[in-house]
């Protein structure tokens, strides 16, 4: 039996062919060396994300979360859900809060469940894959794995939003968490200190409203360069895609040369681990990462 | 009578009690004390697009501006960040408050008509209950080749979609966006399931509302 096993949701935006693949790739590889078993929520859905607001409403939101939270107490039971996406995590989590928090909410839930043929017994506990390794393994024990030091590579890690507010991981600063620094570290490599750790990158309206949301991007970025980071490094798919695809676009409308790779904290996970580029999913990068491809096995 | 004209009926002299009682979480506004930290904690290039910030918005509920308020672009500039929600001295949930206010709008209609975030969440939500989850190239193309209010505009759809060109050639590349999505890709089985309780989801939501109203 594996070490540890959770329920796992992916997410939409880590399923095959998606925008998040290369994270998913990187996962499965981390979690091999770590011992991890992630036994996917049998026909999960979509948790509506933070955007899905204006149209959705508030109940039809939190059945959706509730179903998953039904399918994964059935079928896996025990079991805490893992999210690998900060929108998932965030999502499925305020929607437990506030089930928790109202009987009333909680009666609506299940009779709209009953539709689905579902219903919640025990509320599963709601994790992101961050603060599994943070909280389950520790610090020293991720680094006993590390056989393929990251020496003298420097990243900056972004931790965004919503792996940070308004939850967080536990005994963290929202203003400046230190966990993703902590993990970069302990991979062997070197996390530089820069003012846009947190910064919003704008989100979904990156769709919506591009010239502010890159602007917001700009800003990262180029805090991250004048820090002397390499490569950037985050644990949110939305945050990883913004970051990356939009570069492009700002060197056109700003005048900038950006280029600069971002990453998963797992693909770093998976090199420092000892596995290939491939083990990694860096041939997903939109923007190579050339440096870390050399010193992968 | 509108939906929207029904509700200014029946809450005649109080927009606070309206918001309380229509609006998600919208018992907290009476909390706020003014302090004006939730305006200052918005993503700094999104402050332009702000015509009320979440102060002054809780400020114009309470003076009983009612109309200014549901039309605003601005609960539609919140980018659910969270970094007011973590800062508030009272604790109010500024994030859904916005969130709330915009979908009441939204609902009764008198949002701002094109506004390009409104257009997106209701494509996004949409797009993910279609099949339960979300396709990402439906996604775009909608997004792209779609106006505000939902038609088909070509003209405007090529403009975007050349501009994007690059960003999905790279994903595509990358094997990150997958182009037979458009022939259905990743759904759940029990879509019978799914939209019969969402469906009984709103009846609820609706019932519980009409209620309080
Ligand atoms: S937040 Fe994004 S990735 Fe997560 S389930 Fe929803 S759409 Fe899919
Ligand atoms: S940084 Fe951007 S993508 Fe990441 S959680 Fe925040 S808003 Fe979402
Ligand atoms: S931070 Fe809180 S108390 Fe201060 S103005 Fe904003 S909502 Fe009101
Ligand atoms: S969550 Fe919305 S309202 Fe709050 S600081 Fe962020 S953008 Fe502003």
């Amino acid at each position: 039996m594996a070490k540890k096993q959770y329920a796992f949701y992916p997410g939409c935006s880590s399923q095959k062919g998606a925008s998040a693949s290369n994270y998913l790739t990187s996962v499965e590889s981390m979690c091999k060396t770590l011992d991890i078993q992630l036994t996917e929520i049998p026909d999960w859905n979509c948790c509506g994300a933070s955007i899905g607001y204006g149209e959705a409403g508030e109940l039809p939101r939190h059945v959706m979360n509730a179903r998953n939270f039904a399918l994964a107490e059935t079928n896996l039971p025990g079991q805490d859900i893992v999210a690998t996406c900060a929108a998932c995590w965030l999502g499925a989590k305020e929607s437990k809060e506030r089930i928790e928090h109202s009987s009333l909410l909680l009666a609506d839930t299940q009779e709209a469940l009953k539709e689905a043929g579902l219903q919640i017994k025990v509320m599963p506990e709601i994790r992101h894959m961050a603060e599994v390794l943070v909280e389950d393994f520790g610090f020293e024990e991720l680094g006993k794995h590390v056989k393929n030091p990251l020496k003298g590579l420097k990243f900056a890690g972004y931790v965004g939003c919503q792996t940070n507010r308004p939850f967080g991981i536990a005994g963290e600063n929202f203003e400046n968490p230190m966990y993703l620094d902590k993990i970069i570290e302990t991979m062997g490599g070197e996390a530089v200190p820069y003012d846009q750790k947190v910064t919003c990158c704008g989100g979904a309206l990156a769709f919506s409203e591009p010239e502010k949301a890159q602007a917001q991007i700009k800003d990262i970025v180029e805090s991250a360069y004048d820090n002397g980071a390499e490569m950037i490094v985050t644990p949110c798919p939305l945050c990883q895609a913004n970051v990356e695809i939009y570069q492009g676009h700002i060197n056109n409308k700003y005048n900038t040369k950006f280029n600069i790779p971002v990453l998963y904290y797992s693909q770093l996970m998976t090199i420092a681990y000892g596995g290939s580029a491939k083990d990694a999913g860096l041939n997903g990068q939109v923007i190579r990462a050339p440096k870390l491809e050399a010193i992968a096995k | 009578m509108s939906a929207n004209q029904q509700m200014a009926a029946k809450y005649k002299n109080s927009f606070l009690k309206e918001v309380e009682d229509q609006v998600e979480m919208g018992e907290w506004v009476k909390m706020c004390m003014q302090c004006g930290v939730c305006s200052g904690s918005c993503p700094t290039n999104f402050h332009p697009g702000w015509e009320h910030p979440p102060q002054e918005i809780f400020m114009m509920i309470r003076a009983g501006k009612r109309e200014e308020v549901l039309t605003s672009p601005s609960m539609w500039m919140c980018t659910s960040c969270y970094n007011c929600i973590v800062r508030c001295p009272r604790k109010l949930p500024i994030t859904h408050i916005m969130h709330g206010l915009a979908n009441y709008a939204h609902r009764l209609g008198v949002a701002p008509k094109g506004q390009p975030t409104r257009a997106f969440s209701k494509l996004f939500w949409n797009n993910a209950i279609a099949t339960g989850r979300v396709n990402e190239l439906k996604l775009s193309i909608g997004l792209y080749f779609k106006d505000a209010e939902g038609k088909i505009n070509i003209g405007q759809g090529i403009k975007q979609g050349l501009a994007m060109q690059k960003v999905a050639l790279g994903l595509l590349k990358a094997k990150r966006l997958n182009p037979f999505e458009i022939f259905g890709g990743h759904k759940c089985k029990d879509q019978k399931g799914i939209h019969a309780m969402l469906k009984k989801a709103r009846e609820l939501e609706e019932k519980r509302k009409a209620i309080k109203a």
